[in-house]
């Protein structure tokens, strides 16, 4: 089951990635606005609709440089 | 009400028809002895990457998210939206967290959460806070998935007075209880890859379309009024909606993976490795669910609350009738049946996972620790059965004969609760260094400061913290697991000065938590 403990370590501050998108989602004075409005949407739902995409990439990244 | 619907009743019983076979012919899918717990309650720790990612997500986005959040949205707005910080949150937490659990649970064949806070800090009594606080959460949560299918089933245009109104839900929850009980675990993951392929559906056609029909999202948009596209901006001395908002996106996301069917569902993965490719593609969901958010807008723009053939149904369900109104007004008959049973079968597979999850903590850390301390394979995966059936049956009894709010302020008070057990689970899973009474103290801290803070708000999820001056309108549940992890914190020291000797064991050790 264990494996060499060395690579583990390597890369594991790749974690921080991980925080970016606390602060980006859990700070509501960066978004709660209407302009610059995308496609009629106001700002307030489209920023926190990419944040889900940019949160899934992020975590995805986060996968590929650590192991687990 | 309306008249009974025919082409989408139809359609809605079909797809329930189906899905009643292949909920019980899972029980030969990956063909395990059912008479092990572990392969009932948990698939046999079967499920690769690609049912696991349906299984979760089937799991965590239930029928009462599909209608309760772009209800909230229709009635109170952008509050609503906190849905999709809180899902976006959730997934990097779980990526941390989830993988080490199901590795230490996997070499230690923890079935629970009980099982493994009982492995880890040594403390019966720890294990059986953990167990009854995630049965007692769950339960009505259970309940609120009925409320989901009651909505749609009400929406069909089916009604009856008496005992012949609810027989369409008795009808459903029988099926349900059947299938549980031959298949276990096996049935809602087979059924979740159906149910998830008709809400994607139904999704991406209802953003899609619907908007093209009103006219574009300007249009959508413009219709909502003004206090509700935005949280209010806090006043002075208070960080109002918005610390409310944060903390409630927060709080649920870290309640998420405590509740008993998340950790069921990660524990039937078949590899750490599939817990951890999932973290990354769950938010998939998350997408949906902001998209479903925004249904609730569609829904006042369409003006359907003013509509008369729909009057009944909102008199009935209140807002958590929007979007099957919506629904109604917008698609053509066959569709909404489609997107009905998608709402009604999303109420099942929650439903059945958390049955499961109850089961096996009743049986294993409750029957097993306290009643019969060496039951035979058999008798433990019968018990777990029985269980699931009656957790079942106080949920649909409790549906019908107790006012929907009351479900509705126990699921509140639940996520609360759970929330307590954070410390011995998720801090757990990095760290031994708490006491294991420390824990105890703090749970039992955080669940009457927790309740007696909700009480004192009048069961609403935020609680004005005032401090120096200030107000800090925050999620309960956050406020109230930060004084459990500071209480446990202080006693630790204390009672390990005082009972040193008399540590108890923890089986597991270091390498036991990755691969």
């Amino acid at each position: 089951m264990d494996g060499p403990g060395k690579q583990r370590r390597a890369g594991s501050w790749w974690y921080l990635l991980l925080l970016v998108q606390f602060v980006a989602v859990l700070w509501p004075p960066f978004y709660n606005r209407i302009e610059p409005s995308w496609i009629g949407m106001p700002f307030f739902y489209w920023y926190q609709l990419l944040w889900v995409i940019i949160g899934a990439v992020l975590t995805a990244i986060v996968y590929f440089t650590t192991e687990d | 009400m309306q008249d009974v619907n025919w082409t989408a009743l139809t359609i809605f019983v079909l797809l329930f028809a189906f899905i009643t076979w292949l909920g019980f012919a899972a029980a030969n899918w990956r063909r395990g002895d059912l008479d092990l717990l572990h392969e009932w309650g948990l698939g046999g720790r079967r499920f690769g990457t690609f049912v696991s990612w349906f299984l979760i997500g089937g799991d965590l986005y239930t029928a009462y998210t599909f209608i309760a959040v772009p209800a909230l949205a229709f009635g109170a707005g952008a509050v609503a939206f906190f849905a999709v910080p809180y899902t976006i949150v959730a997934y990097p937490i779980f990526f941390l967290v989830f993988p080490r659990i199901w590795y230490v649970c996997h070499k230690h064949h923890y079935i629970t959460a009980g099982d493994f806070v009982r492995g880890r800090f040594g403390n019966r009594w720890l294990a059986l806070a953990v167990t009854v606080t995630g049965i007692v959460a769950t339960m009505p949560y259970i309940a609120l998935q009925l409320v989901g299918l009651q909505v749609v089933i009400g929406a069909l245009g089916i009604s009856g007075t008496g005992l012949f109104a609810d027989l369409p839900l008795i009808i459903a929850f029988v099926i349900l209880a059947a299938f549980t009980y031959s298949s276990g675990l096996r049935a809602p993951a087979s059924i979740a890859i159906v149910k998830d392929i008709l809400i994607y559906t139904t999704a991406f056609v209802a953003v899609i379309a619907i908007p093209i029909e009103l006219g574009g999202f300007g249009k959508i948009f413009a219709a909502v009024p003004a206090s509700k596209l935005l949280l209010a901006t806090p006043g002075p001395n208070t960080t109002g909606a918005y610390s409310a908002y944060a903390t409630l996106a927060l709080g649920s996301a870290l309640a998420l993976f405590l509740y008993p069917h998340s950790l069921t569902g990660i524990l039937s993965a078949s590899s750490g490795r599939a817990v951890r490719r999932n973290a990354a593609l769950l938010p998939g969901y998350s997408l949906m669910l902001g998209l479903l958010a925004l249904v609730g807008f569609f829904a006042i723009a369409a003006g359907v609350a003013g509509l008369p053939e729909y009057a009944a149904g909102f008199k009935q369900f209140g807002n958590n009738f929007a979007v099957p109104a919506l629904f109604l007004h917008s698609f053509p008959s066959w569709f909404v049946g489609i997107a009905f049973a998608g709402i009604g079968i999303g109420a099942l597979v929650p439903a059945a996972i958390m049955s499961i999850a109850a089961a096996n903590l009743y049986t294993r850390n409750i029957h097993r620790e306290f009643i019969n301390k060496n039951p035979t394979d058999q008798q433990e995966a019968q018990m777990a059965r029985w269980v699931s059936l009656i957790v079942k049956f106080g949920a649909l009894v409790f549906i019908i004969f107790v006012p929907t709010q009351y479900a509705i302020y126990l699921q509140l008070l639940g996520g609360i609760w759970i929330i307590q057990t954070l410390p011995p689970v998720i801090l757990g899973a990095y760290t031994r260094w708490f006491n294991d009474r420390a824990l105890l103290v703090g749970w039992a801290t955080g669940i009457v400061a927790g309740t007696s803070m909700s009480a004192a708000v009048n069961l609403t999820p935020t609680f004005p913290l005032h401090f120096a001056g200030h107000t800090f309108p925050g999620y309960t549940a956050l406020y109230t697991v930060i004084l459990n992890i500071v209480v446990a914190a202080i006693l630790t020291p204390v009672f390990n000065a005082r009972l040193a000797q008399r540590t108890p064991l923890d089986e597991t050790v270091a390498s036991d938590y990755h691969a």
